[in-house]
């Protein structure tokens, strides 16, 4: 678990960073927290020339709250915002998100914008952040960008970036209306990757509903029929489960019975949960 | 070799790392402070677990030029913290430990759960350790250790901050 050799440079400002990542010849990696990179790094399933240190970019680490929106910077950790220490316009389902995200000493490092820049499959941050519809703000050689997360990923570990491009951190669109939501998890001990991860949000009544499972497929993805029935007063368990059904044709065809019937399980107590706030 | 500056229990060391190097490799090779443990070296079994600028931290998990310029405590700055004289005690009294390699970890880890949670109960105290790996004691007697030692901390009074009350005494 030793890495292989590699260069290290800790620029001063998001733009000496850019240009580092982007150096000719070279295959180059941001760290911020390392949680994930570090690992990766030491079984050299990740191999690089030269590791750009971004943890100590302030640009990286404005929070900022708005009455439309709230502005998170790459650099908060997961442990930042398990305890409350950044705004929290959404009842307390980002609290409760980074609380379950691995370990603690893990937690106190790793970065929101590190865990969208890996885009793991089984990773809580892209699940949420498409749950609020966040957008995510990248600088890069082009200048600055701003992309829907759920566009953002496009794949298992796959996302827009190219070389030089640096997450700057998400707006996140402010709810509307009361907001009530439910997330469940499925993990074989606490703090392991999820086997599945669903995230139920509702905006007021009649608003409105959006749920999104992680850990099913490459992506985390909207189950719209799904929230549609969830819209219908009255919706029965049955329904439900045919619209959750249809749903996964659309966009998890992989599934096999086990996994349908635990992702099934898992949207159903998310939805539970939701409706009980 | 990049040239690094880090207080380490107090003390501060100059010295010249490869990049690649992990805090936890520093601290062993360089620095022989042998009482961080390295287990797994990927974040999974807590033995490396650290101080950094008063957080928790698996060393294994970070880079040694990462610590460049930060403050870092191992188990062998924290003798006279009275958090953990009160650990040690407890860990003693309770049993808990049998081989003894996860012990550095669980402390730092018991250390960062009683700092953070007052008087915490076993369901709390057993989440927090879920991060913390022993291959020998079923864990029952070190949650026991922590939760007693958890009733005797009144935060406020053992938890003076850091720099007050550690000494380093060059171990």
């Amino acid at each position: 678990m030793k890495s292989a050799p590699f260069e290290y440079v800790r620029p001063k400002s998001v733009a000496e960073a850019s240009v580092a990542l982007g150096r000719r010849g070279a295959t180059t990696a941001a760290i911020a927290g390392g949680q994930s990179l570090m690992p990766m790094l030491g079984l050299r399933v990740a191999l690089i020339d030269l590791l750009v240190d971004i943890s100590r970019l302030d640009d990286l680490k404005i929070v900022a709250k708005t009455p439309d929106s709230l502005w998170l910077g790459a650099l908060t950790t997961h442990a930042t915002i398990e305890d409350g220490k950044v705004p929290d316009m959404f009842n307390g389902l980002m609290r409760r998100v980074a609380g379950q995200i691995s370990y603690r000493a893990v937690r106190n490092h790793g970065t929101i914008g590190g865990s969208v820049a890996l885009a793991d499959p089984a990773a809580d941050w892209p699940c949420c952040l498409i749950a609020l519809d966040a957008s995510v703000r990248v600088a890069g050689r082009g200048g600055m960008r701003m992309e829907r997360v759920a566009d953002f990923i496009h794949d298992s570990y796959a996302t827009t970036l190219t070389t030089g491009d640096i997450i700057m951190g998400f707006d996140i669109p402010a709810p509307k209306a009361a907001f009530c939501w439910g997330f469940a998890k499925v993990a074989r001990k606490s703090g392991a990757f999820a086997h599945s991860i669903a995230i139920a949000t509702s905006q007021g009544k009649g608003g409105p509903i959006s749920v999104v499972l992680g850990a099913a497929g490459p992506r985390p993805r909207p189950m719209t029929a799904t929230a549609t029935q969830l819209g219908v007063l009255g919706s029965s368990e049955e329904q439900l489960r045919t619209a959750i059904a249809a749903d996964f044709d659309a966009h998890f065809t992989d599934l096999d019975a086990y996994q349908k019937r635990l992702h099934t399980a898992n949207i159903l107590r998310a939805v539970k949960d939701m409706r009980a706030q | 070799m990049t040239a690094i500056t880090i207080e380490l229990n107090g003390v501060k060391v100059n010295d010249e790392v490869e990049p690649r190097q992990t805090l936890a490799d520093f601290l062993r090779d360089r620095c022989g402070l042998t009482a961080t443990h390295l287990g797994c070296e990927h974040g999974a079994c807590g033995a490396c677990t650290v101080v950094v600028d008063g957080i928790a931290t698996r060393s294994c998990l970070t880079l040694a030029v990462m610590s460049d310029g930060r403050a870092v405590f191992t188990l062998e700055g924290l003798r006279g913290d009275p958090v953990m004289t009160l650990l040690r005690r407890h860990f003693h009294e309770s049993h808990a430990l049998q081989c003894g390699f996860c012990t550095p970890g669980m402390l730092m880890t018991a250390r960062d759960i009683l700092q953070r949670h007052v008087h915490p109960n076993a369901e709390i105290v057993r989440h927090e350790l879920s991060g913390q790996i022993c291959r020998c004691t079923g864990y029952a007697n070190i949650v026991k250790a922590i939760v007693s030692a958890g009733q005797e901390f009144e935060p406020g009074t053992g938890s003076a901050p850091a720099e007050k009350a550690i000494h380093f005494d060059g171990g």
